[in-house]
């Protein structure tokens, strides 16, 4: 880089780096190569300007350390999984949040793409324990379900565990999940299936709205 | 996207929301666009925690999902977007500047939750509001006031949402919501969204009850019930609040280089042009004098004013120009302009507080003459051949300085080429910028080696207090909160006195240093859409 920096030697004909940079004729050399990378820690040769201390910028400071904190508890910072695995509680499945399935705020899952829905279970309205109500809802429910099944047992053969696990927030999306998630089922039972723990579920009031009930299929 | 900024964001990332999102938006801005099935089999998390992650991302803005060519979902992560995270602070201030402490509540409610629906963002505020003055009662639709004042002045936006009749009547969820919103609309307040109640779903008439009923419904269970704004989400539209620091800079500029009055003048200006200029337009539309001095908020005669337009029109600076004589003389301000003088200015104190001020006068003479020999730089900057030699190459190892070689003859031979040194602004700006990353990283990284060197202390302290607060709760005796109080030793209290007051330092550095980010960014950012 420094090489190529001749301010004016026209004419001069002579070593022309050391030259431009006016460095080379009185006997100074140049600096010698550098070998190894700069110091971590440069010496400062202008000490840095203080900061401007008034109000605004204090009060600012004071916004950012209340917005981090609150970040930090709000349900949006998500705690790393295997925190939890010290001890394993039986009251931990109760306890809002800690659970795998507990996402901790409400999304609008209008809004979101429908391969991330999470249904939370304890996130689930009281509304459904209308739905227990016996016959009427099973049967509407159970008869397109079956259906459902008797198809993918063909496909599948052997995956008859793979269709809709237990968590349905709402009967009526149960239908139209069936379909599109299917795609999804192969290899996510794969990785998920393995997992007891993180899909065991808490059959709940509205167990009977499934056709097959709790097993390892992957909740939506 | 440069590694600088990745790193950035994965630390502001990592800070707000976590180990497990700050992974996933890394890869997702590493690796581009990806689907959920690539996300989940490279990052290693379980999939629950993975939609977790992407739900959070896509709520607070930063990560965006479409369709990809083989009908799977994608998701993207915006590098723009997640760097903002430093400057919240800085939105949140003006908010109040601009809207009293209401209006901050506001923007800091919504900042939290990404997009919110309106009617939350008010129960929260008065939630907030009704602890920090307790007992002052409050205007109940002052909060909506605020709110819808905030929207009217575009610093709210409003978000896309599903069409209500694909709510209703479809059955099959799509893969992804299709979400719209007219332009019409954007600031816009829906009817019903100024309505603060809620409904109760099944019936879904009847939901306007007077102010009193709503009231009365607050406390109840939210799940039951569906706010009458439903699905009419708000964000904070960065934009505006870039446009108002923008706004800011230049009169603050002006005011630095003329006086106040001048400084109000050109206030004016830009508030007069507002609405109906764009935020990437190179100039104000012109603005009439007399429309300028009916505007003044305070009065200014119309002599003063007159002379006030010709100093501002003089200046060197260039920032207000004179478009046409009509309606007693039309005037602009030049946008693109202000940012690079405002840009210049900063760059130049770079300059002069790393390198000096005979630096910065060889600087200043190469950003004036723009191309200059050695000789020349030595000649107009008056600094002696040797010294400036020095100097000048200083300032070309950092980057500051280019050299534009002209070759007299085609083989590009060192004795027959003219060495003109240059400085380009753009490459200047675009590595400053680059550098204020980098400090930020250090910032952060500095600050969160301090935390993690005092973390005894820091808990300890939290304890202490925890502990007095809980005795203050329950009437114990002065001596025996004294005697909690000992608990932490003299030397422990410098120590965190000490990590405190560096803690400050580093958090107010990196304020600061985004205030510069943000004045390099926006002329980049200008010159880009000039050069379109």
């Amino acid at each position: 880089m420094a090489g190529r920096g001749r301010g004016r030697g026209r004419g001069r004909g002579s070593s022309f780096a050391a030259d431009a940079l006016g460095l080379g004729r009185g006997g100074e050399a140049l600096p010698p190569p550098t070998a190894q990378p700069p110091p971590l820690f440069p010496p400062l040769e202008f000490s840095p300007a203080p900061l401007p201390k008034n109000e605004e910028d204090n009060y600012m400071y004071l916004l950012k350390q209340e917005f981090r904190g609150h970040m930090r508890d709000s349900p949006y910072c998500i705690k790393p999984h295997n925190k939890k695995k010290d001890i394993e509680r039986y009251s931990d499945k109760y306890q809002v949040g800690s659970g795998d399935n507990g996402i901790g705020w409400h999304p609008d899952w209008k809004r979101f793409p429908k391969e991330l829905r999470i249904v939370s279970r304890k996130a689930r309205p009281p509304k459904s324990a209308g739905s227990v109500k016996p016959s009427l809802s099973t049967a509407r429910v159970s008869k397109k379900i079956n259906e459902e099944v008797i198809k993918k047992l063909d496909e599948l053969e052997k995956k008859e565990d793979g269709t809709k696990s237990g968590e349905e927030e709402e009967e009526e999306e149960e239908g139209q999940e069936e379909e599109d998630a299917e795609e999804y089922y192969d290899e996510e039972e794969q990785e998920e299936g393995t997992d007891y723990i993180s899909n065991y579920f808490d059959p709940g009031e509205d167990y009977i709205d499934e056709d097959d009930g709790g097993d390892d299929g992957p909740t939506y | 996207m440069s590694s600088l900024q990745l790193k950035l964001v994965s630390l502001l990332v990592q800070e707000h929301f976590g180990d497990v999102v700050e992974k996933i938006c890394t890869h997702l801005l590493k690796n581009g666009s990806n689907n959920f099935r690539s996300v989940v089999s490279t990052v290693k998390e379980k999939p629950e925690q993975v939609k977790k992650a992407l739900c959070v991302l896509i709520q607070h803005n930063i990560v965006k999902y479409g369709l990809n060519k083989r009908g799977m979902v994608e998701y993207t992560a915006d590098v723009e977007k997640a760097l903002l995270l430093v400057r919240y602070p800085r939105y949140i201030y003006s908010a109040k500047t601009l809207y009293g402490d209401i209006g901050e509540l506001i923007v800091e409610e919504v900042l939290h939750h990404g997009e919110i629906l309106m009617s939350n963002v008010v129960e929260k505020v008065k939630v907030r509001l009704k602890e920090a003055m307790e007992g002052n009662q409050l205007e109940p639709s002052a909060i909506k006031d605020k709110f819808i004042d905030l929207v009217n002045t575009h610093f709210l936006q409003r978000l896309p949402s599903w069409s209500a009749e694909d709510d209703e009547e479809s059955k099959v969820i799509p893969l992804i919501p299709h979400l719209s919103v007219s332009d019409a609309d954007l600031y816009r307040i829906p009817e019903t969204a100024g309505v603060t109640g809620k409904r109760k779903r099944p019936l879904n008439d009847g939901g306007r009850s007077s102010k009193r009923a709503r009231s009365s419904s607050v406390g109840s269970e939210p799940d039951q019930e569906v706010p009458l704004d439903d699905g009419i989400y708000w964000k904070v539209n960065f934009e505006r609040f870039h446009r108002y620091f923008r706004d800011q800079d230049i009169i603050s500029a002006i005011t630095q280089r003329i006086d106040k009055s001048a400084g109000d003048v050109v206030a004016t200006m830009l508030r007069m042009s507002e609405l109906t200029t764009d935020f990437m337009a190179r100039e104000t539309k012109p603005l009439s004098f007399h429309d300028i001095a009916r505007q003044m908020p305070k009065k200014l005669e119309n002599r003063q004013l007159e002379q006030y337009m010709k100093l501002l029109l003089d200046d060197q600076t260039m920032i207000v120009k004179k478009y046409g004589d009509a309606g007693g003389g039309m005037y602009e301000i030049d946008l693109e302009q202000a940012s690079r003088v405002i840009c210049t200015a900063n760059i130049e104190s770079v300059v002069q507080e790393r390198f000096g001020s005979k630096s910065f006068r060889i600087f200043k003479t190469l950003l004036k003459k723009k191309y200059l020999e050695q000789k020349q730089i030595e000649n107009f900057a008056l600094i002696p051949a040797k010294e400036a030699k020095e100097l000048v190459y200083q300032m070309f190892a950092e980057n500051f300085i280019t050299v534009q070689e002209i070759p007299r003859t085609p083989d590009h031979a060192p004795s027959r080429t003219f060495y003109l040194f240059t400085v380009e602004l753009g490459q200047v700006t675009f590595m400053l910028a680059e550098r204020c990353y980098k400090s930020l990283i250090n910032l952060m990284t500095r600050r969160h080696f301090e935390s993690a060197e005092n973390k005894r202390l820091i808990e300890k302290e939290q304890k202490v207090e925890a502990i007095t607060a809980s005795m203050q709760g329950s009437g114990a005796e002065p001596a025996q909160l004294e005697e909690i109080e000992k608990t932490m030793t003299q030397l422990e209290k410098e120590q965190l006195q000490k990590y405190k007051g560096r803690i400050a330092k580093l958090e107010q550095s990196e304020l600061q240093t985004d205030k510069t980010v943000f004045v390099l960014n926006s002329f980049i950012l200008q010159e880009a859409e000039g050069r379109l």
